[in-house]
């Protein structure tokens, strides 16, 4: 299997604003990366730019440290699902396999071994002379990724391959597919906006963003420790909330926080001294904020509104004048309705603390509660100030 | 007194069946007219009756044999498939330049095509003249399918490219990625999924070559060589006052039943076609 | 090069090209498809232009010659004398002939009287076939026929429904009492262009009400239901919403007729033996041309039609953008 590097890859269009701005990414042989973004951040645009279908406005691209810039697709050793699974509508599911293999001017029995052999890795035999509009929406992407595997690529592109499936199918399918890379071993380049299949297919992460890199890491490193306050807001759902707050003291195992009430809070984060005293962003996801009692709860809030999922809950919590209400996710059902006060706390092993441009400071603590911090005991939270008094309006 | 919605309904209806009767008859009816005149001789021509009275096919007969429309039917055949045959061929690789490869002076083929679309074929006629006889294709069918080949390319350039830009762009990556040519591209892939926008867009091509008139009438002068629309246009009478109209309605009847099958069989098709030019103007 | 093709093979090494020393000698993709699209698109633009370019070319040298057709080599160069000449006092010339000045006025005449006529019935025609009753298959089936029939066809089967005495337009006017007498509609100057109108009109409506349909077509049901809650009247529903919508499709569809109707030369040919009541600018050229054999004169008559055509397609294009630009404004 392959090795990829990029080497500060560029592209633009016409004279229109970059697209792609100097990425740099090595992905390793058997690799399975994941490339995440919102949409318009030109994950397609990179994906094509590897496989040969778009022009390299700049920078290198190696595989197997050749440098293929100038190589057309077939010659870069790749294969590639589309989003819309793009099968040869006049040609039967086998038809469509060897196709690639026909052109390469393969040997008959060759063709048929490997046809037969994708086909039975991906349970196509019996399709074999179908069209593909007498197959269905499942099917047809079996038969998109069998097409490329019959190829025996080098490499493997694939872009959304699942988004035009429905929702069962596409766990379905995604299973199918980290099975088939468990088998094959090759290595796979996977486009998505869908951070489920991200999270649970990838070996590693890239999160793309306006044509830049924010963070390439495995799935829990991104999660545990977001480099920057998108990558912490767009991995993991609801999204992670944001606090505003000021560094009053800086320091290597932990800072305190005053938060945008004035109340402080320490949290196991190192900051350098430069930062104290400069505004920053204080993050948790709603899975780890704790509810309390209205009497002993260091913040109070009100409930706007509840969102029940019957697995988990969903609670809105006013944030005042701040605007996007905070999200609380809960496990359990909760009887907590609209309009109550409640009382709730930012277990500091879990907070993330951003600087002022967005770049995260680095956590000492990491995801899983207290097991994953030996040598602390419960974290020391100081408040300022103790009142009773809603502070959020 | 106020209709109930059933009765203004009905009497919508009724206006509408009313409406596509009337419709139907005025489109129908010349060509019956000259169904029922094709089968009358002699004093019956002058007959105006509605209904049909004889059946006399000596018409037809006399006309596709010794009027020799029967010859000017093969060599509009001829001409016609040969021409569309042709333009099919070039077009369908212009096409596909024109739809899917961003290159520089794209648009202004589209316009310089779209602006020959609407050239008066008068306009031409000498300097064609001119070129058909330096070629030593005067006075024979070759004038004409150069001629025709021509003036169909930028209807069908046009409709094919509108036919082929609707093709999802994914399906030719996909054959890129198989190792695909431009060559194996168009003809092992677009070619055979556009083969029905084909068959229409060559269908167009062929019932105006079938109808063309002014060249066919400016470049061929020998009677064995004519095409159709012109073998009727000729056709004379014994003195030049009589025009022989049985045998004119013979004629046209005959050159326009192939057509009139052919529309009504492809109709749909048809339809879609001629406003897939139109659409994107 | 083999082994390019073979390179497809995973397991075939791929020869590696020359690693990062010549950038850009190999072309990309995209630079190998521009110059792919050129080739590809060359065979329809040679043709293009020796079959229609050329031509256009040497007719414009001919309007400035005395060729005559039977011997087109031996030429003299005159100037513009085939369009406008002084000799002895008088004017010589396309342009000082009254008979081109008639077909000016035939040619635009027709071209007004049929199109309008064409998108007024074409429209009617339209929203009949958009309506839903049984019996639609049919009734376009109908539609179809006067389209497919050839031109020529047209023609003579509407000059035998206008002969004069056994024709059944005046057998039925007679019959309904429009008129006492049959009327020469083919003889009759101010008749026959009547009949080359309506034969036109006949043939030509079926192509706009096809144009209009596919318009009138793609308009979303639920905007008529909303206009409908709103109270909205039929005719205000067709004022409002029909027309608006369908409008650049109509625009498209007229500059096609209009264009097709300024060349009109075989219906008229043939229907009225281009008599000088009806003829038209392509006709006046081609009989200056083929008739009298004055390739020069009739090569300026045809650089004349091809300029007035040019002219009225670009008047259409600029009033397009005109009012493209003025929509944009007030948005
Ligand atoms: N041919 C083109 N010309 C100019 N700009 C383009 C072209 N193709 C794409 N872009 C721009 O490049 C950017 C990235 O596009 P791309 O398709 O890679 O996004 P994406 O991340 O795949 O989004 P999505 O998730 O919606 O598929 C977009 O802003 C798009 O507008
Ligand atoms: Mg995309």
């Amino acid at each position: 299997m392959a090795q990829l590097t990029l080497e500060k890859l560029n592209k633009r269009y016409g004279d229109a604003a970059q697209v792609i701005k100097a990425i740099d990414l090595q992905v390793n042989s058997g690799e399975f990366v994941v490339i995440v973004g919102p949409s318009g951040c030109g994950k397609s645009t990179l994906l094509r730019m590897i496989a040969g279908l778009e022009d390299i406005s700049g920078g290198n691209m190696y595989i197997d440290g050749t440098r293929v810039n100038d190589d057309t697709p077939s010659e870069r050793g790749i294969g590639m699902v589309f989003q819309s699974y793009a099968l040869y509508p006049h040609m039967s599911v086998y038809e469509n396999m060897a196709f690639g293999l026909q052109l390469a001017k393969l040997p008959k029995d060759e063709i048929a071994r490997r046809v037969e052999q994708s086909a039975r890795i991906l349970q196509l035999e019996p399709l074999l002379q179908r069209r593909p509009k007498d197959l269905s929406g499942g099917q047809r992407q079996r038969v998109a990724i069998g097409r490329a595997i019959a190829r025996e690529p080098k490499l493997f592109l694939f872009d959304e391959p699942l988004s035009n499936l429905d929702a069962a199918l596409r766990v379905q399918m995604r299973m199918e597919i980290a099975a088939l890379h468990r088998r094959l071993k090759s290595t796979i380049i996977y486009v998505t906006h869908d951070q489920v299949e991200a999270m649970t297919l990838a070996q590693r992460i890239v999160v793309l963003n306006r044509g830049n890199v924010e963070q390439v890491g495995t799935p829990l490193e991104l999660y545990d420790h977001p480099a920057n306050e998108f990558v912490a807001q767009f991995i993991g759902s609801p999204k992670m909330n944001l606090l505003p707050g000021t560094l009053v003291s800086s320091g290597d195992t932990e800072s305190v926080v005053r938060l945008w009430h004035g109340k402080q809070l320490t949290v196991p984060i190192a900051t350098p001294a430069s930062a104290e005293g400069t505004k920053v962003k204080l993050g948790i996801r709603p899975e780890h904020i704790e509810w309390g009692t209205v009497a002993d709860a260091p913040y109070l809030a009100d409930v706007l509104f509840v969102e029940h999922m019957g697995n988990e809950t969903y609670h809105y919590l006013d944030s005042g004048k701040l605007g996007e209400p905070w999200v609380v996710r809960n496990s359990r059902r909760s009887d907590i309705a609209a309009g109550e006060t409640v009382g709730y706390s930012l277990p500091p092993e879990h907070c993330h603390l951003f600087d002022e441009s967005g770049k995260a400071f680095a956590r000492r603590a990491v995801g899983n509660g207290a097991s994953c911090l030996p040598g602390m005991d419960a974290p020391p939270i100081t408040f300022a100030e103790p009142a009773r008094t809603n502070v959020m309006h | 007194m106020k209709l109930t919605r059933q009765q203004r309904e009905l009497g919508t209806k009724f206006w509408i069946y009313l409406a596509a009767l009337v419709v139907s008859v005025i489109c129908v009816f010349p060509f019956y007219n000259a169904i029922l005149t094709s089968l009358r001789t002699g004093q019956d021509l002058f007959l105006t009756s509605y209904l049909p009275t004889t059946f006399h096919w000596e018409n037809y007969v006399s006309a596709l044999g010794e009027n020799g429309v029967g010859r000017s039917l093969l060599n509009s055949f001829l001409v016609a498939t040969i021409a569309v045959g042709i333009c099919l061929l070039v077009s369908i690789t212009a096409a596909f330049a024109l739809a899917r490869v961003r290159f520089r002076g794209r648009k202004y083929i589209l316009f310089t095509i779209l602006c020959v679309s609407m050239f008066p074929q008068v306009a031409v006629l000498s300097g064609m003249f001119e070129l058909v006889r330096f070629l030593g294709l005067y006075d024979s069918i070759g004038s004409l399918i150069l001629s025709y080949t021509t003036f169909s390319l930028p209807f069908t350039v046009w409709v094919l490219t509108t036919f082929m830009r609707s093709l999802p762009v994914e399906l030719e990556e996909a054959a890129i990625v198989d190792g695909a040519s431009l060559w194996v591209i168009i003809t092992k892939i677009f070619a055979p999924i556009m083969g029905p926008s084909l068959v229409t867009t060559g269908l167009l091509a062929f019932i105006g070559a079938w109808n063309e008139f002014m060249f066919a009438l400016t470049f061929i002068i020998s009677n064995e060589n004519r095409t159709v629309p012109v073998a009727i246009g000729m056709l004379q009478g014994t003195s030049q006052y009589e025009l022989p109209w049985g045998h004119i309605m013979a004629a046209s009847v005959v050159v326009t039943i192939p057509i009139i099958v052919l529309v009504l069989i492809f109709q749909k098709r048809i339809v879609s076609g001629l406003t897939a030019g139109a659409v994107k103007g | 090069m083999t082994h390019n093709s073979e390179s497809l093979l995973p397991s075939a090494a791929v020869a590696p090209p020359p690693t990062a020393s010549a950038p850009g000698r190999k072309r990309s993709l995209q630079q190998r498809r521009a110059r792919a699209a050129w080739v590809l698109v060359a065979p329809a633009l040679i043709l293009l232009f020796a079959v229609a370019g050329w031509p256009l070319l040497r007719t414009l040298f001919y309007s400035f010659t005395d060729a005559a057709m039977d011997t087109p080599e031996e030429y003299n160069f005159v100037g513009l004398a085939n369009y406008l000449d002084f000799a002895d006092g008088e004017r010589f010339g396309v342009l000082a002939d009254p008979l081109w000045w008639q077909a000016v006025g035939n040619t635009l005449w027709f071209t007004a009287c049929s199109v309008s006529l064409e998108l007024f019935f074409g429209m009617l025609l339209a929203l009949l076939m958009n309506e839903k009753f049984r019996g639609q298959g049919l009734v376009r089936a109908a539609i179809l026929v006067p389209w497919a029939i050839p031109t020529i066809v047209t023609a003579k089967m509407w000059g035998w429904m206008f002969h004069d005495q056994y024709g059944v337009i005046n057998d039925l006017l007679l019959r309904v009492g429009l008129i006492e007498t049959p009327l020469a509609w083919i003889a009759e100057p101010t008749l026959s262009m009547w009949a080359v109108v309506i034969a036109d009109v006949w043939k030509t409506v079926p192509f706009m009400a096809l144009m209009l349909l596919a318009a009138l077509q793609m308009i979303p049901s639920d905007l008529y239901e909303a206009a409908r809650v709103d109270g909205a009247t039929a005719w205000q529903r067709f004022r409002r919403i029909t027309l608006p919508l369908i409008m650049p499709a109509m625009i498209v569809a007229l500059i096609f007729r209009v264009m097709d109707a300024l060349r009109v030369f075989d219906l008229i040919y043939v229907l009225t033996s281009n008599s000088e009541a009806t003829i038209s600018i392509s006709g006046y050229a081609r009989e200056q041309m083929v008739s009298f054999q004055e390739m020069g004169v009739g090569s300026a008559a045809s650089v004349l039609v091809f300029m007035m055509v040019a002219g009225i397609a670009a008047c259409f294009l600029w009033i397009n953008r005109f009012s493209h630009e003025g929509k944009e404004a007030r948005e």
